[in-house]
C-alpha cells in the first residue's frame, strides 16, 4: 500500500492521520445524513446510546466485533507479507462449512470440550484451504492475488448455495438451511458464562468465540512481531529483495501467510455456525470479510488497532441498528455507507492530509528541534 | 516541429562570427535533497559536432542530460538552443526546440509495431491513418539517408536490441531532432552494433545533426567525437578538443587526483583459496551476457579488489557468489562445495558454509528500513539459535546483540530500537558490516563498502576490513571507488563488459593505468589472471 | 423443430439482454485499465447510475433526463477514483472496493429516505422507460420464414440502450486502436515513462480514460433501472460489474475478446434458470450454481495461466510517479 510521511514522527503517522482521516469519513456522513433531513448530531447519540447505553447494545456490539476482529487479523497477517487478501468473505463462508460439517457429523457422539476444538480446527482448514488456490497462483503463477480472491467469493458463495440447498438441506425443510446442531455442538453464550459466576447479563449473541479472538489476537501479535517466521513474513512484505538476500523464500511466506489469513478468517464461522446460529445457513458472513478490510486499514493492520477499530466498527453495528429502528427514514445502510468512507479515506485517501500536515508541523516546530545530523 | 530550423536558418551571423552554439548550458545547477548532482555547469557544444561528456558513474551527466531534455528543472542556470533562450519546461518543450535523447533504458512500448511506437506522441492528426502514411514515408527516407534501417511492422519486445535502439534514434529524427543525446548507448551493444551505430553517427553528423554523447568509454570518445567535457562529482572539470587529448590524460581528468589514505601493510603471503571461480558465466533474463567466462581465486588472508566502472557485471558476480542467483554456467567452489548452475545454493546455504556478504545495495538488500536496528541486525541470520527463546525470538539477546555490535563498530546513535531507515548511510553501513564481520566468516563479499559514508566511517570501515584480513578471512571486494581499491587490495582484477580484463599487484598499483584498464584502453591487453 | 427455433430465439434474446450491462461495463473498465488504472469499482458506478437515473426519472418523468443523471453520477464516482489513484497516487484497489461498499450503502440510505419503499424507487410509467423498439419493417416482414422471424422477434424489439450497446463495441474498437488517443492510451498503460518522454500528459490521459469509463458505467446502470427494468431495485447489479470485470480479462483487454466473453457470460445466465431440473446425458442434473459460478471459475481457470495467458497491461496498478 501506499506509504508516506516517512518524516513525521510516529505518534503523527499511527495515531493523528487515522484519527483524522475517521474524522473525515464521519463528517461526510454527517452531510449524508443532513441531506436526507435528519439530524447528524443526534443521529450520533442515538448511535452510542445503541452501542453501549444498555446491556444488550454492548452484548450486540462485542458479538458484532468479534466478527471483525476475525477478518481484521486476516487482511492485516496478508498484508504484512505484502499481499491484499480481498477473499475474507469467502474464506470465512468456507470455514463456517468447516464448523457446520463437523457438529452435523459428530454432534451426537462427541461432548463439547471435544467439538469445540475440533470445530476451531476445521474452520481453520477450511478457510486456510479456500485462500490456499489463490495463494498458490500468486506466488507460483503470478494471477493477481486480487482478481483471484474476488472471484473465489463468489464461487464460496455458489458452491454454499449448491451445498445446503440439495445436499445439507434438512429434510422436509423450506429454508436452505441444516438441522439444528444438538446442545453440545452449542457454543455457550457469554451471557450463560457470566450466569455461571451469579452476574446476570441480558441475553445476546455474543459468546465465548470472543475470548478466542482476543487470544487470537495475541497469537497474531506474537507471531508477526515475536516470532522468527514473523520476521520472515514481514521482510516479504517490506522488501522482496532483502528477503532473498537473507535466504528466504518469497514464494513459501506468500502461501503461508494467506493460509493464516484464510485460517482466521474462517474463525468468523466458528463465531456464527456454532456460536450463534447453530446450523449451516447461507449468507451468515453477511459483509464482515469486507468490514474486516476497513477494520484493518483502520487499525494500520496491528492486532490493538483491529481491536479498537473492531470496537469501532461493532458500535457502528449495532448502533446503526438502532438508529434505523429509532428513525424510520435512516436504514442500516447507513452505516455500510460509513463503511465505504472509512475504507475511502483510510485506503485510498490516507495520505491526502499528509502534505499540509507535514508542512503545518514543521511551522510548528521550526526551532524547537535541534538541527538533525547532517552527516551522509 | 519544424522550428528548430527556422531558428538554425533566420539567424543572421555578422561576419567572421562563430556560428550560435547548438546547445549552450550557463551555471545549471540541480539537487536531489542532499546530493547536489549538478554544481554550476556550464558546457558549449557546437552546431554539427559529436560532443562527448565523459565522467563515472555519479559525475551527474544523465542527470544533466535530463534537464535538456526537460525531464528535470534545473534550480538555477539558462539554456540555449542555437543561440536563443529557451525555457524547458518538459520534454514537449524540448522536442519542439529540435532536442532529441535516446535514453539508456529505452522508452517503448514492447507491444507496439515500430511504426507505432516512432509515430506514438507525434501524430499527424486524431485518426492514425494518415499518421501512418506519413510514418511509413519517413521511415523510408530516414533509412536511406542515415542507413537506419528497420522493420517498421516488427513488434518491438521481440527485436534485438541493437535495433531498438536505432528505433529510438528514428523516433528522435521523425521529430525533426537537430540535437540528439544518447546516453550510454553502448552499453547494450555488440562491437559489432557498436560500429555500426557509429557509422549511423556519422552519417547524422554529416547532415548537420548536433550529436551529444554520454559515455564512460574512452575509447568510443577518442575514436568518434570532435570535442569532449569531463565531468566529475557534479561539476564540468575540463573540455577538450579530441584529437588534442588522450586516453590516458582523461582517464585521469575522470579519476581526478585525490588524496589517498595510507595503505596498509600489505601480506605478501596468503593462505590457501577459499573461494574458487571457475568459468563463470551469467546471462540475465533479457538473455544479455552479464558475467563472460570469469576465472580467479581469493585465498585466505587476502583482499581482493574487483576495480571497473558500475555495470560491467561486478554486481552481478557478487550476487551470484552469494548464492542470490544462480549461474548459467560454470560455477564456483568454496569449502569444498562447488556451486553450479546444475547444483545451486542459496544465501542461507552460502552463509552455512561460512560466507558472509555485505550487499551493494545496503537500502533494499543489506537491511529493512522500517525495521528496528536490532531488527535488522540478525537479517539473515533470524533462525539462529542464539536469537530464540522458545517458540519466539529472544528481544533481550538480540537487542543485546545489537547493542554489542554498535559498539564495537561506533555505530550512532547507539540505540537498538532507532529504526534502521533513520540512521545515517555511514551508520548504516557500519551496523550491516558488523552483522556480517561479526560472524568471523571464512570467506566475506562486499560491494561498494563506503558509497554514501562520511570521511570518518570511510576509515573505520577500512580499518576493519583490513583486521578481518589480518584475521585469515578471504574478502573480496567490489567498488568504483578507485582510491579504495588501491588502499585495501592486496590484488586488484579489473571487470570491463563481464570480464576480467587484467590484474595487477595491489602494491604500486598505478591510478592511471588502472583507470584506462576499465576503460579497456589499455596499451597491453595481454595482462590476464592466470590461474 | 419449430420449438427449438423459438426456444433459441428465446435464450438469445434473454443473452442479449444480460449481456447489454456486461458489455457496457467491460468496455468502461477496458479503457481504464488499459490506461492503466485498475477498477474493481465497476459494480459501485453502475449501481449509483442505476439508482440516479430510476430516481430522476421518477421525479422528472423523463427518461432522458434520468440517463442524464445516471451517467453524470457514474462520472462523479469515476473521477472520485481517478482522484484518489492519479492525483493521490492511492491504493487502487482499495479506492475501487471503496465505491462499491459506498454505493451499495448509499443508494439504499437515500432511497429509503426519499422514496420510503425499502430502497426501491417508485414504478416508472413506460413513458419514463427505454421502451423496446421497432425496428423498421418489423412488423412487414414478420411472416416471412427463418430470416423475418429472426429479424423482427430477435434483432428488433430491444430498447435503445441495447443497441448503444452493442454498436459501443466496434466504436470502441475504432477509438482504441484507430485513433491518436487510443494509440497513446495503449502506450500509457503499458509504458508511462514512454508517454512521457514523448511530451504528452500522463495524467490527462488517464483522467480522460477513468471519464470514459465513467460515461459507459452511467450507461450501464440507466439499463437496467430504467430500460430493463421499471425502477431501482436494491443490490439490483448483483455482481453484474464484478462478470464484466471478469469478461474484460478473459477478453485479455481487448473489445471484442471481451464482447464475446460477454455473450458467453449472458448466455450461461440465460440458460442457467432453464437448466434447472433438466437432466443432461452423463452428468445427470447440472446445479444451477454450478453455471452461475462457471464465469468466475473460468477467469480464476485463465488467470492460472491455463487457457493461454492473460497478460495485463503491463503500467497497471502501478501510480505513475517521476523518479528522482
Amino acid at each position: 500500500m501506499n506509504t508516506g510521511g516517512q518524516d513525521l514522527p510516529r505518534w503523527i503517522d499511527i495515531g493523528l492521520i487515522p484519527i483524522l482521516n475517521i474524522c473525515m469519513a464521519l463528517l461526510v456522513s454527517g452531510v449524508i445524513i443532513l441531506a436526507i433531513g435528519e439530524d447528524p448530531l443526534e443521529a450520533v447519540a442515538i448511535m452510542v446510546r445503541g452501542a453501549f447505553g444498555y446491556e444488550e447494545g454492548i452484548g450486540y456490539t462485542l458479538y458484532y466485533a468479534t466478527n471483525f476482529i476475525f477478518t481484521g487479523l486476516a487482511v492485516s497477517v496478508a498484508f504484512h507479507a505484502g499481499l491484499f487478501n480481498i477473499g475474507g468473505e469467502g474464506q470465512a463462508y468456507i470455514g463456517g462449512l468447516g464448523v457446520g460439517l463437523v457438529l452435523l457429523a459428530f454432534d451426537s457422539v462427541l461432548p463439547l470440550a471435544i467439538l469445540a476444538p475440533l470445530a476451531i480446527l476445521a474452520a481453520a482448514i477450511f478457510g486456510a484451504a479456500w485462500a490456499a488456490v489463490p495463494a498458490y497462483l500468486q506466488a507460483y503463477r503470478g494471477s493477481h492475488v486480487v482478481i483471484t480472491t474476488i472471484m473465489f467469493n463468489f464461487i464460496a458463495s455458489a458452491v454454499m448455495v449448491y451445498l445446503l440447498v440439495n445436499v445439507l438441506i434438512n429434510p422436509g425443510q423450506m429454508s436452505p438451511e441444516s438441522r439444528q446442531f444438538l446442545p453440545n455442538g452449542h457454543l455457550p453464550f457469554m451471557h450463560e458464562v457470566l450466569a455461571w459466576f451469579g452476574i446476570p447479563f441480558a441475553p445476546t449473541p455474543m459468546n465465548v468465540t470472543l475470548i478466542w479472538a482476543l487470544i487470537c489476537c495475541v497469537g497474531v501479535w506474537a507471531y508477526v512481531w515475536r516470532s522468527r517466521w514473523g520476521y520472515e513474513l514481514r521482510t516479504v512484505g517490506h522488501s522482496e529483495p532483502a528477503a532473498v538476500y537473507a535466504g528466504i523464500r518469497p514464494r513459501r511466506i506468500i502461501m503461508v501467510a494467506m493460509c493464516i489469513s484464510g485460517g482466521l478468517a474462517g474463525f468468523v464461522g466458528l463465531n456464527e455456525i456454532m456460536g450463534v446460529q447453530h446450523r449451516l445457513l447461507i449468507n451468515f458472513t453477511a459483509g464482515y470479510g469486507f468490514t474486516g478490510i476497513a477494520v484493518s486499514l483502520m487499525g494500520r493492520n496491528h492486532p490493538f488497532g483491529v481491536v479498537m477499530a473492531s470496537l469501532l466498527f461493532g458500535a457502528l453495528y449495532q448502533g446503526g441498528a438502532e438508529l434505523a429502528f429509532d428513525v424510520p427514514t435512516i436504514s442500516r445502510e447507513l452505516v455500510v455507507t460509513i463503511q465505504g468512507l472509512v475504507i475511502l479515506f483510510s485506503g485510498a485517501l490516507a495520505y491526502m492530509s499528509t502534505p499540509w500536515i507535514t508542512r503545518l508541523y514543521r511551522v510548528l516546530t521550526a526551532g524547537r528541534l535541534a538541527p538533525a545530523a547532517s552527516e551522509a | 516541429m519544424a522550428m528548430a530550423h527556422a531558428a538554425a536558418r533566420d539567424v543572421v551571423t555578422p561576419e567572421g562570427a562563430p556560428p550560435p552554439a547548438a546547445i549552450e548550458l550557463r551555471g545549471i545547477d540541480k539537487s536531489f535533497g542532499a546530493v547536489h548532482a549538478n554544481n554550476d555547469v556550464s558546457m558549449r557544444i557546437g552546431a554539427g559536432t559529436i560532443h562527448g561528456i565523459v565522467g563515472e558513474n555519479g559525475a551527474g551527466k544523465s542527470t544533466l542530460m535530463s534537464i535538456l531534455y526537460g525531464f528535470y528543472r534545473a534550480d538555477a542556470g539558462e539554456i540555449f538552443v542555437a543561440g536563443k533562450r529557451i525555457e524547458i519546461k518538459s520534454p514537449h518543450d524540448a522536442i519542439a526546440a529540435g532536442i532529441g535523447m535516446v535514453h539508456q533504458h529505452f522508452m517503448l512500448v514492447d507491444t507496439f509495431t515500430v511504426l507505432e511506437n516512432v509515430m506514438m506522441g507525434a501524430e499527424s492528426g486524431p485518426l492514425l491513418h494518415a499518421s501512418i502514411q506519413k510514418a511509413r514515408g519517413e521511415l523510408t527516407r530516414l533509412a536511406d539517408d542515415y542507413g537506419l534501417a528497420v522493420q517498421a511492422d516488427a513488434i518491438a519486445g521481440e527485436l534485438p536490441v541493437g535495433e531498438l535502439q536505432r528505433v529510438e534514434i528514428l523516433k528522435a529524427l521523425y521529430r525533426d531532432a537537430r540535437i540528439l543525446i544518447l546516453d550510454e548507448p553502448t552499453g547494450v551493444l555488440t562491437p559489432q552494433e557498436s560500429t555500426q551505430l557509429f557509422r549511423i553517427l556519422a552519417a547524422l553528423k554529416e547532415r548537420g545533426v548536433t550529436i551529444i554523447l554520454i559515455t564512460h568509454k574512452l575509447g568510443e570518445v577518442m575514436a568518434v567525437t570532435d570535442t569532449v567535457s569531463v565531468m566529475r562529482r557534479g561539476q564540468v572539470v575540463a573540455d577538450r578538443v579530441t584529437r588534442d587529448t588522450s586516453k590516458e590524460e582523461l582517464a585521469e581528468l575522470m579519476v581526478g587526483r585525490k588524496v589517498r589514505p595510507t595503505s596498509a601493510p600489505r601480506r605478501d603471503v596468503a593462505g590457501e583459496a577459499a573461494l574458487t571461480v571457475e568459468h563463470l558465466s551469467l546471462r540475465d533474463r533479457l538473455g544479455v551476457e552479464r558475467i563472460r567466462d570469469v576465472s580467479f581465486a581469493v585465498n585466505a588472508g587476502e583482499i581482493v579488489g574487483i576495480a571497473g566502472v558500475s555495470g560491467n557485471g561486478q554486481s552481478e558476480l557478487l550476487e551470484v557468489l552469494a548464492g542470490i542467483r544462480p549461474p548459467t554456467s560454470g560455477g564456483f567452489v568454496v569449502e569444498g562445495r562447488e556451486v553450479t548452475s546444475a547444483a545451486p545454493c542459496g544465501p542461507d546455504d552460502m552463509r552455512a558454509l561460512g560466507l558472509a556478504h555485505v550487499p551493494e545495495d545496503r537500502q533494499r538488500r543489506g537491511m529493512v528500513a522500517p525495521f528496528s536496528a536490532a531488527e535488522s541486525a540478525i537479517l539473515g541470520y533470524e533462525c539462529e539459535a542464539a536469537y530464540s527463546r522458545g517458540l519466539f525470538l529472544d528481544t533481550d539477546a538480540i537487542a543485546a546483540h545489537c547493542s554489542q555490535l554498535m559498539e564495537r563498530f561506533d555505530v550512532r546513535p547507539p540505540t537498538p530500537e532507532i529504526g534502521s531507515g533513520k540512521l545515517s548511510g555511514g551508520n548504516q553501513q557500519k551496523l550491516i558490516l558488523a552483522r556480517e564481520i561479526d560472524r568471523e566468516p571464512r570467506i566475506l563479499l562486499v560491494g561498494q563498502p563506503t558509497r554514501g559514508v562520511d570521511i570518518g566511517a570511510i576509515e573505520f570501515i577500512h580499518a576493519q576490513l583490513i583486521a578481518l584480513r589480518d584475521r585469515g578471512c578471504a574478502i573480496l571486494m567490489v567498488s568504483v571507488e578507485l582510491d579504495e581499491i588501491m588502499a585495501l587490495s592486496d590484488r586488484i582484477l579489473v571487470m570491463f563488459e563481464g570480464r576480467i580484463v587484467s590484474e595487477v599487484a595491489g602494491r604500486g598499483a598505478d591510478a592511471r593505468e588502472l583507470g584506462l584498464m576499465m576503460a579497456n584502453a589499455h596499451a597491453d591487453k595481454r595482462e590476464r589472471l592466470v590461474s | 423443430m419449430e420449438d427449438a427455433f423459438v426456444f433459441a430465439i428465446l435464450t438469445v434474446n434473454a443473452t442479449v439482454r444480460v449481456a447489454t450491462p456486461l458489455i457496457l461495463c467491460a468496455m468502461a473498465g477496458l479503457f481504464s485499465e488499459r490506461s492503466g488504472v485498475i477498477d474493481i469499482g465497476l459494480e459501485g458506478k453502475m449501481l449509483a447510475a442505476a439508482f440516479a437515473a430510476a430516481s430522476v426519472a421518477a421525479l422528472t418523468g423523463s427518461v432522458w433526463v434520468g440517463l442524464a443523471g445516471g451517467i453524470a453520477t457514474a462520472m462523479c464516482l469515476a473521477l472520485l477514483h481517478g482522484f484518489a489513484c492519479i492525483t493521490h497516487n492511492g491504493n487502487q484497489v482499495v479506492s475501487g472496493l471503496a465505491i462499491n461498499i459506498l454505493a451499495s450503502g448509499l443508494t439504499v440510505v437515500l432511497g429509503i429516505a426519499w422514496f420510503h419503499r425499502g430502497g426501491d424507487t417508485p414504478g416508472l410509467e413506460a413513458t419514463a422507460r427505454f421502451m423496446p423498439l421497432a425496428l423498421p419493417m418489423a412488423r412487414a416482414v414478420a411472416d416471412v420464414p427463418l430470416v423475418g422471424t429472426l429479424y423482427s422477434r430477435l434483432i428488433s424489439g430491444h430498447n435503445l440502450l441495447v443497441y448503444v450497446a452493442f454498436s459501443a463495441v466496434p466504436l470502441v474498437w475504432w477509438v482504441v486502436y484507430r485513433t491518436r488517443f487510443g494509440l497513446r492510451l495503449r502506450a500509457v498503460g503499458e509504458n508511462p515513462k514512454a508517454v512521457d518522454t514523448a511530451g504528452i500528459s500522463v495524467t490527462w490521459l488517464r483522467y480522460r480514460a477513468v471519464m470514459i469509463c465513467g460515461v459507459l458505467t452511467g450507461i450501464a446502470g440507466t439499463y437496467l433501472s430504467v430500460a430493463h427494468n421499471a425502477g431501482f431495485a436494491r443490490e439490483m447489479t448483483a455482481g453484474q460489474g464484478y462478470i464484466a470485470l471478469a469478461a474484460l480479462i478473459f477478453g485479455k483487454w481487448r473489445p471484442w475478446p471481451a464482447f464475446g466473453a460477454c455473450l458467453m457470460f449472458g448466455l450461461l445466465d440465460a440458460i442457467a434458470i432453464r437448466l434447472q431440473g433438466v437432466h443432461v446425458p452423463g452428468i445427470g442434473e447440472v446445479p444451477v450454481q454450478f453455471i452461475q459460478a462457471l464465469p468466475y471459475v473460468l477467469t480464476v481457470v485463465l488467470l492460472a495461466g491455463f487457457i493461454g495467458k492473460a497478460v495485463a497491461p503491463k503500467a497497471i496498478g502501478v501510480p505513475y510517479v517521476k523518479e528522482n
